[in-house]
């Protein structure tokens, strides 16, 4: 008997993992993976060295207590949980905040050039939401910094053969593959329920394949580009994620979108400029006079207000991103004080963000990274001028809904199949395209760690789970995936087909400006019924566009208007869980509901997909679900593990208030460190 | 008054092998504050009609960060290669001129805009970028570190696999295999690096063998056009230096 644990199947085949994504959790996955043994097919829909990963800047968090604070990973947790507005489960995070400082450490070993104390030491700076000095950092371009070093450990094992059973290397079989220019397109899915492969589409050749796998692992990112413009790449469609959620995976918490109070407005995107810039000690203020003129510098220190340090003695400019956002919006669009810009000749939008106080040497080993974006797209030098910014969609709390499995101490059991699995068998999913890790708001550099996090934890659940799979999808009829790929086909075919008389490019523009207008930060009822009543217009619309190109070479027309369709099924689920969701919490806030309500909503939202015609969905929200994983039942529902820190109210005025177990040496940590030279 | 426009002059070719529909095209569209070359390209998908007002498909190009770490919308903007997200279009054209879009002329053309720069990530294979760690376990603090070797090899971390040093670069043409200066670079940082010095004999031999770094020809290119403002040409010096030593005193290290 072929052993289940055999690196081929039954009729030989070399057995595959397949990961989507070439992220932080997906490149993490693999790496893992390979360690484990199990080769991989890795799908992106760009280079992986191209992935919004890149577009991190400030940092990585991990309570390595280099500053001598008192910083710990509990004290991260609980840091981590209350910033989240207590929605997260806490097991997972647990996990999460204990793991940190071996993440950096690894990150550190695989050549990050993450910037260094006089003694040679990682240097930590500060970020939102937390007093202690906790974020690693490579200048302000961490993200890039950290994708690059998993890529180039990922191109080592593209070097690397497959080993068979005995040790012996399979000539041709390298541990990873890369299919690079590939979109997602859905699950093969057997009788039972069980994924078994994907059908991808070639971006070059148009050609559309179906690829076996022994267990899937989405790692394809958050949704932002459903708010049009943001502050992620282009590629940020979700549309991976639409496309499971419409085969049955449940999406977890969809409502709960990140707002960053600080970034650059622009025509095609809103650039961020990172919260590190606070964390150095950038300061935020409009002037005290609505008809100030002057520029920023010349406002003279008596005539600023710094609004956000005066509101929030505690933790300043440093609040967590939803309070500051909210603050930022209220400045500008209910006390109308946004700041005079010299181009428009008006009042705009935006407030300042001011660094010009802090050394320029400090700044350029630092923080010139997003210095630089500024300079470059704004065409103003923020060494010498404030800079002026506005709130932008950010990041997904929600996503797909995973498991995790809970040790007696509290924490995760680590290789146990349940972790960052889905309710389909055999589809994980871990980065930003799953909800576990932030509940309603992310503290800022979480995400870095959660996305490394949630692929160490995918990784070794996914070679438990193939392990202990009965038989290998390599085995099962080639029926079965070119039945899915004929499924794919005939839709591809129907959208060259679409020649109506909408642009696709139009109708997600619309889509996009009215997300952002009104599924943002402050929330109406009667306004999200008017946004659930235009996205089925919207749909409409999308039923009759043109799709502008039927070439069989790099047809991006058609691929969009493929991500158009998903994109709109998915700011469904976001506009109906925010109209569901009658409370306050975290990034989700509603002015008619303005507090939290853990009586009737600390729990977390699942929604599940209901096809209806013509690409009309509908959602049915559900208490509980249940799932198989290897013969066995789960069975799991909507409530919230807070097993380790009590849920209580959410108070930035006061310093330390984000944590009771480290309250005293709180205190102390007010004061700044000198870091560098 | 007149909606001002911004004029797009746009090389097109609509798959590899279809070289008789090579062409250019021009088209108008309306001038948005702070546009960029690619908020234009949006705008061309949303109405794709040329200036002549004949109907044709979206041009179609490679992007996506849109603020220059990603590499990806690299292109030839008015004859200079460099990304076309961070190319604003009232600094190309403040008078309402012309701009000319190119792809990348060094590398395989795919279609419109976009080239295959597969090339660039094999030679990081070639030349081993990257730390051989032992594992992804925990293993405790990597090696401590100076602050001037951060300062020296985080530029050359900042490389975005983009393209433009290669484009520049006299060298690399059809009758060169010149590995380029993104990949010397590259073998400088992980040399610099603690534990990456160990294995720095592999990564220099790559580069001693045809294609390597006896290939430069010294233009400097390459430097001018990083958007990165990384010192490719110090690194190549550096590099070569190294080389050089390998080669005449690599035997007695052995």
């Amino acid at each position: 008997m072929a052993a289940k644990k055999s690196v081929r199947s039954e009729s030989g085949k070399v057995r595959r993992v397949v990961v989507v994504g070439g992220g932080l959790a997906g490149l993490t996955t693999v790496i893992k993976l390979c360690e484990a043994g199990v080769p991989v097919d890795l799908f992106s829909l760009v280079p992986v060295k191209r992935s919004h990963s890149v577009c991190a800047q400030g940092g990585i968090n991990a309570s390595v207590n280099t500053k001598g604070e008192g910083d710990s990973p509990q004290v991260h947790l609980e840091e981590t949980v209350y910033g989240g507005d207590f929605l997260a489960n806490q097991p997972p995070v647990r996990g999460m905040a204990e793991a940190a400082p071996g993440i950096v450490f690894m990150l550190d070993r695989m050549g990050v050039t993450f910037n260094r104390t006089p003694e040679g030491l990682l240097d930590f700076r500060r970020f939102g939401g937390t007093l202690f000095h906790r974020t690693a950092f490579a200048g302000a371009t961490t993200g890039q910094q950290l994708l690059y070093a998993l890529d180039e450990q990922v191109r080592r094992f593209e070097t690397i053969n497959v080993e068979d059973d005995q040790g012996v290397s399979i000539p041709g079989e390298r541990m990873v593959r890369k299919f690079e220019f590939w979109d997602f397109l859905s699950l093969v899915m057997d009788d039972s329920g069980i994924a078994r492969g994907i059908v991808a589409q070639d971006l070059k050749s148009m050609e559309i394949k179906a690829f076996s796998g022994d267990a899937i692992c989405l790692a394809t990112g958050g949704p932002g580009i459903v708010f049009g413009r943001s502050t992620n790449s282009v590629i940020n469609t979700g549309t991976a994620a639409a496309a499971v959620y419409q085969q049955g995976a449940c999406y977890a918490n969809g409502e709960f979108i990140q707002v960053h109070p600080t970034a650059i407005p622009g025509a095609d995107k809103l650039r961020l400029i990172s919260e590190s810039a606070r964390g150095e000690g950038g300061r935020v203020w409009v002037p005290r006079d609505t008809k100030e003129k002057r520029p920023g510098r010349d406002v003279p220190e008596n005539e600023r207000d710094y609004f956000l340090e005066e509101k929030y003695p505690g933790y300043k400019n440093l609040v967590p991103r939803d309070i500051a956002s909210r603050e930022l919006f209220k400045k500008c669009f209910h006390d109308k004080r946004g700041i005079f810009n010299r181009r428009s000749e008006k009042n705009e939008n935006e407030v300042y963000l001011d660094v010009t106080h802090i050394p320029k040497p400090t700044l350029r080993k630092k923080l010139a990274g997003i210095l630089e974006i500024y300079e470059k797209f704004v065409g103003e030098d923020p060494y010498e001028n404030p800079m002026r910014v506005f709130p932008a969609v950010h990041y997904s709390m929600g996503g797909l809904w995973v498991d995790f499995e809970r040790s007696s101490t509290g924490s995760l059991v680590m290789g146990s199949p349940r972790n960052q699995a889905t309710n389909i068998p055999g589809l994980y999913a871990a980065g930003e395209v799953d909800y576990q890790y932030h509940g309603a708001n992310r503290l800022g550099a979480n995400s870095l760690l959660s996305c490394i996090w949630g692929g160490m934890v995918a990784g070794p659940a996914i070679a438990s789970y193939v392990r202990n799979l009965n038989s290998s999808s390599y085995d099962l009829p080639a029926s079965l995936l070119e039945k899915a790929e004929i499924r794919e086909r005939d839709k591809y075919e129907g959208i060259l087909k679409m020649d109506g008389s909408e642009n696709p490019y139009q109708v997600h523009a619309e889509l996009g400006e009215m997300m952002l207008v009104d599924c943002t930060i402050e929330r109406h009822n009667a306004t999200l019924d008017g946004v659930l009543a235009k996205i089925e217009e919207l749909t409409d619309r999308a039923n009759k566009v043109n799709v502008l190109d039927t070439s069989a070479h790099s047809n991006q027309p058609a691929q969009f208007t493929r991500h158009m369709f998903n994109m709109l099924t998915l700011a469904r689920v976001i506009a109906q869980g925010a109209r569901n969701r009658d409370e306050s919490r975290g990034a989700h806030f509603k002015p008619d509901f303005p507090e939290r309500n853990d009586a009737e909503w600390l729990r977390t939202t699942l929604a599940l997909h209901k096809p209806g015609a013509g690409n009309h969905h509908t959602i049915h929200y559900a208490r509980s679900l249940d799932y198989e994983l290897a013969g066995q039942r789960v069975h799991v529902t909507d409530e919230v593990d807070i097993s380790l820190v009590k849920p209580r109210p959410r108070k930035y005025e006061q310093a330390g208030a984000a944590n009771t177990a480290a309250k005293s040496v709180a205190k102390q940590s007010l004061a700044p460190l000198p870091t560098g030279r | 008054m007149s909606e001002k426009k911004v004029r797009l002059k746009i090389r097109r070719q609509d798959s590899a092998n279809a070289k008789g529909t090579r062409r250019w095209e021009e088209f108008e569209v309306p001038w948005k504050p702070q546009m960029n070359v690619i908020s234009a390209l949006m705008e061309i998908q949303k109405n794709p009609v040329t200036t002549s007002g004949g109907k044709t498909t979206p041009v179609v190009w490679e992007s996506s960060c849109l603020e220059e770490v990603c590499g990806a919308c690299t292109m030839v903007v008015n004859g200079k290669v460099r990304q076309s997200c961070t190319a604003l279009v009232d600094q190309l054209a403040p008078n309402g001129q012309t701009i000319t879009l190119e792809p990348m002329s060094k590398f395989p053309l795919v279609r419109d805009l976009i080239v295959d720069r597969a090339r660039m990530f094999d030679a990081l294979k070639r030349v081993h970028a990257w730390i051989e760690v032992d594992g992804s376990h925990e293993l405790g603090p990597g090696p401590r570190q100076s602050q001037e070797n951060q300062e020296e090899t985080y530029p050359l971390s900042r490389c975005m696999t983009c393209g433009c040093c290669l484009e520049a670069c006299p060298q690399i043409n059809d009758s060169s295999e010149f590995i380029g200066p993104h990949a010397i670079s590259q073998v400088r940082l992980f040399n610099l690096h603690p534990s990456g010095k160990m294995h720095a004999t592999d990564r220099l031999s790559t580069l001693m063998s045809d294609g390597g770094i006896g290939d430069c020809g010294k233009a400097m290119n390459c430097q001018e056009v990083c958007p990165k403002e990384i010192p490719l040409v110090d690194s190549i010096a550096q590099v070569s230096r190294a080389v050089t030593k390998q080669m005449l005193f690599g035997w007695l290290l052995k």
